[in-house]
């Protein structure tokens, strides 16, 4: 009797069993075809001779060119400097937010989160206007005193500009590490006689270092794979933009542009990796639901606190201001301010080409929509299955994290370009539809993780409650899951769309036509003219208007939380 | 009124890795019964809970309701109502809605929804809440909503999971004398499951007491209590002064034992071979005295107070013999003793008992 019972229970077992399968499966050959597949492409070029054979040989030309040995060397010094500068601004802003309390904190919160959120080649152009060579600071300066400081020339420049539109990221993860010390911590060292500058050192600096360092070595990694801003101030000698130059001049069989490419895969690689183990140790100090440890503040140390963070804020947003102002001008040039005040720039962009903003919401909305759906069922999978392949697939997700947008967009070109896409009829790197591909694949870590913690917070035993009391799988998922993950699916959403809305250095390597671009391809193209940079400008001002509208939605539904998405 | 189904296991195993968490498991659960999983964390009882409810498919053997085989019913077809331990409202419906679900589920009409919602509430005496959110509850509430959100679909049997460990102790013992009138009231056949011998004995009109897989004694409340058939059973239920020791002579309705720390312990037992036996006294079958009081019939040994806690209703003792701690739990204490005095230690024969050596 037993054994004729238990047949059919193992027909159910299997067939649930068969249909996550195949969701797996389809997940597993998407990931592989739009994101290991072209990366490993770019891995071979770099690795293989003539004959298919396994070679260090480009590796050994690409350390015996020096202008090579000057980029890498340029990139790594630069991106150290960006630490180094943006860490003074960041750890005083860190604990300022983590453990004060003062009227207007969470005003200065949200504007010190914001140079993350734009995308730092708008900023640049601002900085050559307010700051350049030519710019409105030493326009005063000559005027006054007879001699000019290059802000802008060369690595200062870049240096600069990455430090204003970074430093959020090690603010952000220094300050969830040092509200996350239990108080009990510091409270126990107080007891025993540490107290002020010694407490900070001997306790609390040590346990808000690895959030600190997590932070430094993102800010690193995206100093080191930025595109825009070199591109923008027009200094070549970094690794990112040598890829890019070597790929698009010298053409897509060029190997060094490969070879670039791995260098900065490595890299980000192993910058991620290590970002997370110090994470991973930081979680000892930590508490569930921690305690808030901030403090109300007055009197002198309130008025140097909100001095210091003004200051601090008013550098970082400088660019913003400057893009504002160059978008309402007719002529800004040689001159402290503009000079003519016009509306014209936004009618050239909102109704004379209107097709850049277009293509942004459409594109960024498609990736969106695709980033949530598979954000879902990536964190389903991993969440309340059991299949083999789980780590892979979470691998795989996590993948892109660590891929310069150059190089999947290398990848990209490697794999799909020169034969019809089937069902496409033309090669899938000639249509727009590959701008969607390349964000949705750029952003998926994103929504996966979002995703993976909203599902995180439903216990399975609500589910299965539901399960308890009569319904079926489709409907507890309806009914239970759905609606208690909907906020983490819609901020997840929200992170990818506004994130691709700015993204620039897979798209400039992508566009097949120009009016196929989008947003931030239209600012590069019409900052190229010093006659387009008022439009560029224009356009500028319309993507930070649509990235804080994001942001601030994301920071309705997701609360305090909604920082996380830009730690690792 | 509820039909009361009854619940057979036949055979039930279960295995995560390669350990078994449970592992030929045979019960019979009455219709209306009372039933008890009791043992420590990590015996299997949440286990076959989930295997009744249908969220784990047993490895082996066969779960039968009322004499059907539901190995292959999902979970949303077997009408067994559980309590989860953590309640598991749902944060995003109301009180209301939450009770209310599974009869929505069940195509229940509306009009009679809100009938049945209002009364299900009214027998767990939260009436007015049906329109806050679960978060806006105290625990015990919750613990509340839950039971009613489960009874109100008038499953066919209620599984309840450690339904009170997350209560304080003043409310788990307002809801234990609840719970139990509910039961008794419904006729429902209930599968309870926990670690509190002291619930369990409580409430069950049977407890099955698990140990590593295996239920190890079946019983009435009384049974377990008062006639453990193993070690383990004698020290999870209760507590109990535990010795080991060899039957040296036997008669007129008495044995003699001879303990390994060589006490020599008269228990009032019919046993007529001689061999090894493990014999347990209740820390409340112990007296205290000063020494020479004695009756003949008790059995007597001298120590000295180690340890006495003050326990309003009684005293917790800890009396030490030759190197060797009693416990005594002594009722409506006429003398009270301090650390150091001499004592007698005395207990009726009676009053010990006897478990057979395993192994």
């Amino acid at each position: 009797m037993a054994t004729t019972e238990a047949a059919p229970a193992l027909r159910l077992r299997e067939k649930i069993d068969w249909l996550q399968g195949a969701l797996m499966a389809a997940l597993l050959v998407l990931l592989f075809a739009f994101v290991l597949y072209p990366v490993a492409r770019v891995l071979w070029v770099a690795l293989a001779d003539e004959n298919s054979r396994l070679t260090l040989i480009h590796f050994q030309n690409f350390f015996l060119r020096p202008l090579f040995r000057e980029a890498l060397w340029n990139s790594l010094w630069s991106g150290f400097l960006v630490v180094i500068f943006g860490s003074f601004l960041a750890v005083p802003l860190a604990y300022v937010i983590a453990r004060y309390d003062f009227r207007g904190k969470i005003l200065l919160q949200t504007l010190a989160t914001l140079p993350l959120v734009v995308p730092p080649f708008v900023g640049a152009v601002a900085f050559q206007q307010i700051l350049g060579r030519s710019g409105a600071v030493n326009l005063l300066l000559m005027r006054w005193l007879d001699f000019s400081i290059p802000f802008m020339d060369g690595l200062t420049g870049v240096v600069l500009v990455q430090t204003l539109h970074f430093f959020p990221f090690i603010m952000l993860n220094t300050a969830v590490s040092l509200s996350n010390i239990d108080a009990s911590l510091e409270e126990m060292a107080q007891s025993m006689g540490c107290h002020g500058l010694r407490l900070f050192r001997r306790v609390t600096l040590p346990l808000m270092l690895p959030g600190f360092i997590a932070g430094s070595l993102l800010t690193f990694i995206r100093a080191i794979d930025d595109l825009g801003t070199p591109l923008m101030l027009n200094y070549k000698n970094l690794l990112a933009p040598q890829a890019y130059l070597r790929i698009t001049t010298i053409g897509i069989d060029d190997v060094d542009g490969y070879v670039i490419c791995v260098v900065l895969v490595f890299l980000s690689l192993a910058s991620l990796l290590a970002a997370r183990k110090y994470l991973g140790l930081a979680e000892y100090a930590t508490v569930q639901g921690g305690r808030d440890t901030s403090r109300r503040i007055a009197g002198k140390k309130l008025f140097f606190v909100l001095l210091f963070s003004a200051l601090a804020l008013a550098a970082a947003l400088l660019p913003h201001a400057g893009i504002f102002l160059l978008s309402l001008s007719k002529v800004w040039s040689y001159s402290v301010l503009p000079t003519r005040i016009t509306l014209d720039n936004y009618t050239e962009i909102l109704f004379r080409v209107p097709h850049f903003i277009k293509n942004t919401l459409l594109y960024a909305g498609l990736a969106a929509g695709f980033d949530v759906i598979l954000g879902a069922a990536i964190a389903f999978l991993l969440l309340r299955s059991r299949l083999w392949g789980r780590n892979l697939l979470d691998a795989l997700a996590t993948l892109p994290l660590a891929v310069p947008g150059v190089v999947l967009a290398v990848g990209y070109i490697r794999v799909f370009h020169g034969w019809d896409f089937p069902g496409v009829g033309k090669p899938l790197t000639s249509t727009w539809f590959v701008l969607v591909i390349v964000y949705a694949a750029r952003r998926l870590p994103y929504t996966v993780r979002a995703c993976y913690a909203a599902l995180q917070q439903v216990h399975v035993s609500l589910e299965e409650s539901a399960q308890n009391l009569g319904a079926n799988r489709l409907r507890t998922f309806l009914r239970v899951t759905l609606p208690l993950i909907s906020g983490g699916l819609v901020a997840g959403g929200l992170i990818a769309f506004v994130t691709s809305c700015v993204e620039l250095s897979s798209t400039i390597m992508l566009v097949p036509r120009i009016e196929y671009g989008p947003i931030s391809y239209g600012i590069y193209i019409y900052m190229q003219s010093p006659l387009g940079r008022a439009a560029g400008a224009a356009l500028g001002v319309v993507a930070i208007v649509m990235v804080g509208i994001g942001t601030y939605l994301t920071h309705r539904i997701f609360g305090a939380r909604a920082g996380s998405a830009f730690r690792v | 009124m509820m039909n009361a189904a009854q619940v057979r296991l036949e055979k039930i195993g279960k295995k995560y890795g390669e350990l078994w968490a449970a592992r030929d498991v045979d019960v019979n659960i009455q219709s209306g019964e009372f039933y008890t999983l009791l043992g420590p964390s990590g015996c299997g009882k949440t286990t076959l809970l989930r295997i009744i409810a249908g969220f784990l498919a047993p490895d082996e053997g066969t779960v039968f309701l009322d004499e059907r085989a539901v190995n292959d019913v999902p979970p949303w077809q077997r009408d067994v109502g559980m309590v989860f331990q953590n309640y598991a409202l749902w944060p995003h419906m109301t009180v209301f809605e939450n009770v209310a679900f599974g009869l929505r589920e069940r195509k229940v009409p509306r009009s009679e929804i809100a009938k049945r919602v209002a009364e299900a509430l009214a027998r767990v005496g939260l009436s007015a809440t049906e329109k806050r959110r679960p978060s806006q509850l105290s625990g015990g509430q919750q613990q509340r909503v839950a039971l009613a959100r489960t009874l109100v679909v008038q499953p066919r049997a209620l599984l309840l999971d450690e339904p009170l460990s997350n209560l304080d102790a003043k409310l788990r013992a307002e809801m234990r004398i609840e719970l139990l009138k509910i039961q008794r009231d419904l006729g429902i056949t209930t599968v309870y499951v926990t670690h509190d011998q002291e619930e369990a004995l409580a409430l069950s009109t049977r407890i099955a007491v698990m140990d590593s897989g295996k239920v190890v004694q079946e019983g009435s409340p009384r049974e377990i209590y008062e006639r453990p058939r193993s070690r383990f059973v004698a020290e999870f239920v209760g507590q109990s002064n535990l010795f080991f020791g060899t039957i040296k002579q036997s008669g007129g309705g008495f044995v003699e034992i001879q303990t390994g720390e060589g006490f020599t312990i008269k228990a009032a037992r019919n046993e007529a071979k001689t061999g090894k036996i493990t014999l347990y006294i209740r820390p409340e079958a112990i007296e205290l005295a000063p020494v020479g009081d004695a009756s003949p019939e008790s059995n007597r040994l001298i120590g000295k107070v180690a340890a006495s806690a003050y326990q309003g209703s009684s005293v917790a003792y800890e009396v030490d013999v030759q190197g060797r701690s009693l416990r005594a739990h002594v009722a409506h204490p006429k003398n009270l003793f301090q650390r150091g005095d001499v004592v007698a230690v005395i207990f009726d024969p009676k009053d010990v008992g006897c478990v057979v050596e395993e192994g």
